[in-house]
């Protein structure tokens, strides 16, 4: 890459040619707002207009997030009259946008109060019609409110980039253009997955999850079940970001006591149900491979992944593992076998589970799921939802005593289970178990790296197992995950496991957990966005190294549950409580009339 | 979503072949099936979709933002008024409410037995014979609001003849 010159404010600067004036200029030390500029340039519509600058001999002025730089230009960004414009183009954001600002979940988030903030924009300047308000509050992960939609096109690119399929485009045309699934229709006549990436970079709230604390207080309140928590391992590795911890840093024991605080009965891991499902999904891979059953054999604990499959590829349901995810089976544990040591009628048990995702919201509510008409899971809350939570409740998180995880019955887990959130790591604890089954001794190192990762992508390990070869694969992000589908679907697939995830990168990034904006985050890095799946990957290999137990065959309570409850791995007992079915659906189903 | 006949999906998936080697084919594969059809409802934009890979909202954003393109059947006779700045000005707007208490429908919909749309269309390039009213390609030109009633009545003899 060849250096030019170029002068800031009459400042002269040697940067890397083939950038944009946004990019370059914040390698010289200055932050240009923008809206519809994302993610270093993921998308850039040039269409928000927050980012105009001035340059020396340019018609006008330019959006600085689509113009490139070249030798000898000269930019302003503090001229009058580019401060004016930048000021004008917020304010007529704002004249279209629902000021309740107060009342929304976005609030101390927005990325619009942001750049009016540093634009010096006021509200209210320009008065005048609003468009129609287009509200779906139907689909059970997502909310889509375009009262708050600013058009900047953030979520139509993500969805595309991540998954290959463009579930949100603009519809209609100049001051009625809206965003929207194709016919204006709910996330829930669509294909969409509900897997929230598009949540993830929204800049406003016109995008958010589709909340369940209303649930939760109510059962917290007036009901008179037993409320029980359970969180996924990739929540710990992101909930500090919340309350100021820098990304990557764990905060498992001051979570379970907040959770405490906030009034539920038991707090649980669900590494646990994790250490359950790779029993399960384990001794079916096993069962498969001796067997002749169908190959390769993919994971589900991605309800994200589980929703595409259905919608995209009904011709290969039959590779999926039959496991339900591990929140699901735990939440049947609890409403059966703990309901029996304690007492309780299965009816009476509300389990909430705290998730790094949106598309459990929908899972959770799956038919196939429930064991005699009840749900295992009652109520899904993200990792922001339960944040949220935290600060109502006026907890200084950073004051919690680190708390240990209630261990009666369930909760005791390994380091198999904690690397579950992140992509590749249902395999490798899937391998670690499987290398013991084929072997009778343990994996040395226990370590399988190979399928290790933080990003989007393949990749893939061939090993020697006493003789059996077994390939596997990993993918996150359903773009990925296309390539691996399509080969099986070809008959040309050369394996014999594939693990695939919804989000890319896996549960550390699902559609549920923090956002991460470099402004928020002053005490970051500056190439954060870069690096913030890597650290929050890194902090659960942590975890995984620490424990004394890496394998999670060996977790005495798991052993302790077959011995008193389920008996083997796949038993029948197991296929009743553990194990689910899926079904092909239509993408753009028939709508039916109100 | 209602199926398609597979007739109708041979040919949506042979017009979209025609433009295979295109680096932007949406805007002619829609123009194919706008003209063979009239309409282009979701279904289609489906069989669309599988065949170039291009997101069904990406082809329902363009469906809907150019007025030439229809998610619903069009009449037999699709009366197109312009309401462009030279044709409003020149008392289009009186036109189109002519055409819409004579036909009992507004702009965008069509009449009950399917004979006529009614369009208010942006300008269509004919200003120096404004107001113009096109009706299946054919223009009228310096449209009198006392000529509407004579129009739709040839139009429903011809229909009958």
């Amino acid at each position: 890459m060849s250096l030019i010159n170029i002068k800031i404010e009459g400042i002269p600067y040697q940067i890397e040619d083939g950038q944009t004036i946004l990019q370059a200029a914040k390698k010289c030390g200055y932050e240009i707002p923008s809206l519809c500029s994302f993610n270093n340039g993921e998308c850039s519509q040039g269409s928000c207009r927050v980012c105009l600058v001035e340059v020396k001999g340019a018609r006008g002025l330019v959006a600085s997030c689509v113009y490139p730089v070249n030798d000898g230009m000269e930019i302003s960004i503090s001229s009058a009259e580019a401060v004016a414009a930048r000021r004008r183009s917020v304010e007529l954001l704002l004249s279209d946008h629902n000021q309740f600002c107060q009342a929304c979940d976005k609030n101390g988030k927005c990325e619009l109060l942001h750049v009016a903030n540093v634009t010096d924009a006021r509200s209210g300047i320009f008065p005048g019609s609003h468009n129609r308000v287009h509200l779906d509050e139907v689909a059970p992960g997502l909310v889509r409110d375009t009262s708050k939609c600013i058009l900047c096109g953030r979520c139509i690119e993500r969805c595309k980039n991540a998954h290959g399929l463009g579930i949100l485009g603009f519809e209609g045309r100049g001051f009625n253009t809206f965003v929207a699934p194709a016919g204006d229709r709910s996330f829930s006549d669509s294909p969409c997955i509900q897997c929230g990436q598009c949540v993830n970079v929204c800049p406003t709230g016109a995008l958010m999850e589709h909340s369940e604390i209303d649930k939760v207080d109510h059962a917290l309140r007036y009901g008179k079940k037993i409320v029980i928590a359970q969180a996924a391992p990739a929540v710990r590795a992101a909930l500090g970001e919340e309350f100021g911890y820098k990304i990557g840093t764990p905060v498992t024991g001051r979570m379970i006591a907040a959770m405490r605080r906030l009034g539920f009965a038991r707090v649980y891991d669900v590494n646990f149900g994790a250490d359950l499902t790779i029993m399960e999904e384990g001794t079916e891979l096993l069962g498969r491979l001796k067997n002749g059953g169908v190959l390769p054999m993919i994971t589900s604990c991605s309800p994200g992944w589980i929703n595409f499959a259905e919608y995209n590829y009904g011709d290969l349901l039959p590779h999926l593992s039959s496991c339900k995810s591990p929140h699901q089976m735990q939440g049947a544990i609890l409403k059966s076998y703990w309901a029996k040591q304690n007492d309780v009628a299965p009816e009476d048990i509300f389990v909430v589970s705290v998730m790094p995702c949106t598309a459990k919201k929908f899972e959770r509510q799956r038919e196939q799921l429930k064991v005699n008409g009840i749900c295992d899971v009652d109520a899904v809350i993200t990792t922001r939802e339960l944040a949220r939570m935290i600060k109502r409740a006026g907890i200084i998180f950073d004051r919690l005593p680190e708390e240990e995880w209630d261990r009666d019955i369930m909760g005791t887990y390994t380091g198999a289970a904690d690397i579950f959130g992140v992509t590749g790591g249902v395999m490798e604890a899937a391998l670690r178990t499987v290398y013991f089954k084929l072997t009778g001794k343990e994996a040395e190192p226990v370590e399988f790296k190979d399928v290790r990762g933080h990003d989007a992508g393949i990749r893939e390990a061939s090993l020697d197992i006493n003789d059996t070869t077994v390939n596997v694969a990993v993918a996150s992000g359903m773009k990925a995950a296309r390539i691996l589908l399509d080969e099986i679907r070809e008959g040309r697939s050369k394996y014999q496991f594939i693990e695939i995830m919804g989000c890319p990168g896996g549960c550390i990034n699902g559609g549920g957990q923090p956002y991460v904006r470099e402004f928020f985050l002053p005490n970051e890095d500056d190439d954060i966005l870069e690096t913030y799946k890597e650290k929050r990957a890194a902090a659960l290999y942590s975890e995984d190294e620490r424990n004394t137990i890496r394998q999670s065959h060996n977790n005495p309570q798991i052993r302790e549950l077959y011995e008193k409850f389920l008996g083997e791995p796949n038993s029948h007992k197991c296929h009743e409580l553990l194990h689910t079915t899926y079904a092909p659906r239509e993408g753009y189903n028939e709508l039916k009339d109100e | 979503m209602a199926k398609l006949q597979e007739g109708a999906v041979r040919l949506i998936n042979e017009i979209c072949d025609r433009y295979k080697n295109e680096k932007t084919p949406l805007m002619m594969i829609l123009s194919d099936i706008q003209n063979e059809y009239g309409y282009i409802p979701l279904e289609v934009q489906e069989v669309v979709s599988k065949r170039t890979g291009i997101s069904v909202a990406e082809i329902y954003g363009v469906v809907t933002f150019y007025s030439f393109f229809s998610l619903e059947p069009k009449g037999k006779y699709v009366i197109g008024c312009c309401l462009g700045t030279a044709c409003y000005v020149k008392g289009a707007q009186i036109v189109i409410d002519r055409f819409s208490e004579l036909l009992g429908i507004g702009p965008g919909q069509t009449t009950a037995d399917g004979l006529f749309t009614l369009d208010a269309l942006r300008c269509i390039g004919a200003c120096g014979i404004a107001p113009a009213v096109s009706i299946n390609g054919k223009v009228y030109p310096k449209v009198d609001v006392e000529e509407v009633e004579g129009i739709i009545d040839f139009y429903r003899k011809e229909a009958t003849a």
